[in-house]
């Protein structure tokens, strides 16, 4: 509700102005209660007779309201005097927390691949009996997405492509893997490169009729592309299965040892006693090995004359074409890469899941990749990295917020308020740091030094 | 032509929304076009299934085009993509229900016109406000910011948007009473008579009318003149005196009230509603207004009418499960070869 009221020239003595905070508070409690009004102050209910009859809840829209008001009146009185102090006086740079912060920054990326290689073991010695729910809901769904995440900052951040529609390459790379491996009865390990392959292709083949289009209406476009490609999936059902999907899809295996019980099974062929534990921890470290790919070839790829030219084409189109780089089969190329990389994940993502449905693929899963890869900071891996694990895991630690039924009463379910928090932290993250949470890029080309710039200087996602 | 009661097109509408809800979970609500009749008639009287699907598809295009011109307007202003439009739709679609409920349930009111009018009148009212307070909150901070920081916000806020609602007023569809049942028969055919419904008469003249008013607010009067100065400059334009942030906010209430009137009618109309019914008609809304030129006023409604008239078309001759696709389709077409639209001016790239 920062903004809830008109703009006031700010003045110049930094005294909290307790009139003004207390005006600014009416009028905040004004629009609130008017705002909250009509879907907190009543709610729709469903009666015997199947009619609809309204409830009013005005205390809870009063607590709202009082809790908002209170914190416009905080911000104003406290918080507001505090930034303008700061700002006529701007502390002093402290020599050792600079020290901390640049070595920070120097240490992170290896503890943080160290940490993400020993965390099923640490998780299997911290806490035994929920280790296989630690594992695979946040190892292993955070994996999947940062991995996602890369594959589209290849799009987005190198060639500055506004892609909406990503996850209907993921669902190439899904449903090929389950298909071929349903039908044909091929294994995880062929399949992968091969739903790779495909996805790429369809990268290629959705490419083509976008290459002249850019900013807004690419990503308008591409949204539409993968609203169709769902939409597909649901209605012809002789070949996807529709709504109901595909299930039964056969598991990964180590190279043709299944993960059971049998005698020719996992546990049996290497002397262990058998435990589920076995395929969630494969199964984690296959997506962080094509996690760790992804970057790799990012990365890479970047030193080479394609990725140079896809960061050439972001900056300036017309410049690029007129230095004589291909730009249509540079567009192709990043489309095909960021898609190869979905498809992978697609088919891991099936293979893990053992059953998929259109479900999976609607337009706000390509809505959370592309906000973890703008909230990164498009140009920083790690920043990826880390927005993925903040958006997916603190979804996920919705899940397990029980305590709070003590708080609230037992019908308070937290796991409802998961997308709530999701979009209301999108949107707070964008007001914090447009930039991403790392606002700084390294230019892969540079003139005697390597130097880090201010992220505004380059034209990450323009189309 | 003789007004009848219109049970049987009903028990038909009902019908198809009950046969839909058990084929495809909530969580994809599809606009259901008008679609009740025609589809299953075949053969008998090409001519009447070809004025019905005509009628109908004009209703829900003009739902489409008044959605489509908060898109439109927006855009050509702060040129962003507002995608919590949609949802802004759906909100309003609910503040009428609450509305409806409080005056037909809690106050007894008899005069259906009358209710529908209040109805309107104050989810007008609300959408504009939580609108205003969006733009506030969540667009205003990221002006002059990178390109990509208001998309992202807005998707924010369009699932914040439906989550809301989802929490607040729960997941299951909501459905009201039939209001305005009343049909007129036009033509009649052998065992098929073309109708059209007072709803639907209301839909059209209301849209008219909101057309004619804000093309004449914006062409003609100074909040006008202002909007257009934004568009084309908003550093000069506040030079010579345009309060810029005024303009742009009133560009959202404006999108918001005519979203509200959308959302009324929608409600109207089938009765039912959902928290995630924002999102298709959101983005065949935008369809539309990409369709007719973005930017552009009548183009928008003319885009919307199209769009409408496609998809019903559409699922009348060819397939009712594939006519989002058509939909989308069609916008993909347009914005390869045809980026400006119908009535758009075509974009010029300054080296």
């Amino acid at each position: 509700m920062a903004a809830a009221v008109p703009d006031i020239a700010v003045p110049h003595d930094v005294r909290p102005n307790f009139a003004r905070a207390l005006r600014d508070g009416a009028i905040t409690a004004a629009i609130a209660f008017a705002l909250l009004l009509p879907l907190i102050g009543f709610k729709t209910v469903q009666n015997m007779r199947n009619e609809l009859e309204l409830e009013t809840r005005f205390p809870l829209l009063l607590t709202i309201v009082a809790i908002i008001t209170a914190a416009r009146f905080f911000g104003l009185l406290v918080i507001e005097p505090w930034r303008e102090r700061r700002a006529l006086h701007p502390p002093a740079p402290n020599a050792t927390l600079t020290a901390a912060k640049s070595a920070f920054a120097n240490w992170f990326t290896p503890f943080a691949i160290g940490f993400v290689a020993v965390y099923p073991i640490l998780v299997m010695l911290l806490v035994p009996q929920g280790a296989l729910k630690w594992i695979d809901n946040f190892g292993i769904q955070i994996l999947i997405y940062v991995m996602l995440g890369w594959g589209l900052n290849i799009v987005v951040g190198l060639a500055g492509l506004l892609d909406l529609g990503y996850v209907a390459f993921y669902a190439v790379g899904a449903y090929s893997y389950s298909l071929l491996a349903k039908e044909f009865g091929l294994s995880f390990w062929i399949l992968l490169p091969l739903a790779g392959c495909l996805s790429a292709f369809w990268g290629i083949l959705l490419g083509f009729p976008v290459l002249r289009l850019r900013g807004d209406y690419l990503a308008i476009v591409t949204l539409a592309f993968g609203e169709i490609i769902r939409l597909i999936l649901i209605n012809w059902v002789s070949f996807t299965g529709g709504y109901a999907g595909i299930s039964g899809i056969p598991r990964p295996t180590v190279f043709g040892i299944p993960f059971n019980a049998n005698e020719d099974g996992f546990a049996a062929t290497f002397g262990l006693e058998f435990s589920p534990i076995h395929r969630t921890l494969f199964l984690y470290y296959v997506i962080l090995a094509l996690a760790m790919v992804t970057a790799y070839v990012t990365i890479r790829l970047r030193q080479l004359p394609v990725g140079r030219a896809w960061e050439a084409l972001r900056e300036d189109e017309i410049a690029c074409r007129s230095l004589g780089i291909n730009t249509t089969s540079t567009k192709l190329t990043a489309f095909a890469m960021g898609a190869m990389f979905a498809g992978f994940a697609g088919s891991f993502f099936a293979a893990r899941q053992g059953f998929i449905s259109p479900e999976s693929f609607t337009f706000l899963e390509s809505a959370t990749i592309l906000s973890i890869v703008v909230l990164g900071g498009m140009g920083s891996m790690i920043g990826v990295a880390v927005a993925a694990v903040a958006m997916i895991g603190g979804t996920e630690i919705m899940r397990e917020l029980d305590f709070l039924k003590y708080i609230f009463g037992a019908d308070f379910d937290p796991t409802q308020y998961r997308m709530l928090l999701f979009g209301f932290a999108m949107v707070l993250i964008m007001i914090w740091k447009p930039r991403g949470l790392v606002g700084t890029r390294e230019p892969s080309a540079f003139l005697r030094e390597r130097r880090t710039i201010l992220g505004s200087f380059v034209k990450e996602g323009h189309g | 032509m003789r007004p009848t009661a219109a049970a049987p097109l009903l028990a038909d509408e009902i019908l198809l929304r009950i046969r839909n809800e058990a084929a495809a979970p909530p969580a994809d609500a599809r606009f259901r076009a008008g679609t009740t009749r025609g589809a299953s008639q075949g053969a008998s009287g090409r001519m009447e299934v070809f004025v019905q699907q005509l009628i109908n598809g004009i209703t829900l295009g003009s739902i489409y085009g008044l959605i489509a011109i908060g898109y439109t307007m927006v855009f050509g202003i702060i040129g962003m993509v507002n995608f919590a439009h949609g949802d802004v739709f759906m909100v309003s679609a609910f503040i009428g229900l609450i509305m409806l409920l409080i005056l037909t349930s809690w106050l007894g009111m008899a005069s259906v016109a009358l209710a529908l009018l209040i109805v309107l009148i104050v989810a007008m009212v609300f959408t504009s406000l939580v609108n205003w307070v969006i733009e506030r909150v969540a667009y205003r901070p990221l002006r002059g910011s990178f390109r990509l920081a208001p998309l992202i916000s807005a998707i924010g806020m369009s699932i914040f948007l439906s989550n809301f609602v989802q929490v607040t007023q729960g997941p299951r569809n909501k459905s009201v009473p039939p209001l305005l049942q009343d049909v007129i028969v036009i033509m009649e055919g052998n065992g098929y008579d073309v109708t059209i419904s007072y709803r639907q008469l209301i839909i059209w003249s209301i849209t008219a009318v909101l057309l004619a008013a804000f093309w004449y607010l914006v062409s003609k009067t100074s909040l006008g003149r202002a909007q257009r100065a934004c568009e084309q400059d908003q550093k000069m334009a506040a030079l010579v005196g345009v309060d810029v942030d005024r303009t742009i906010s009133i560009t959202f209430i404006i999108g918001a009230a005519l979203a509200a009137v959308a959302g009324t009618m929608y409600l109207m109309y089938y009765g039912v509603v959902n928290f995630s019914d924002g999102f298709v008609p959101g983005i065949k809304a935008f369809t539309a207004a990409v369709l007719g030129g973005i930017g552009s006023l009548p183009g928008a409604v003319i885009g919307g009418i199209l769009i409408g008239l496609i998809e019903t078309m559409w699922s009348a001759y060819f397939s009712i499960d594939y006519k989002d696709v058509a939909a989308f389709a069609v916008l993909a077409i347009t914005l390869i070869f045809l980026p400006q639209g119908l009535l758009g001016r075509p974009e010029v790239e300054k080296v």
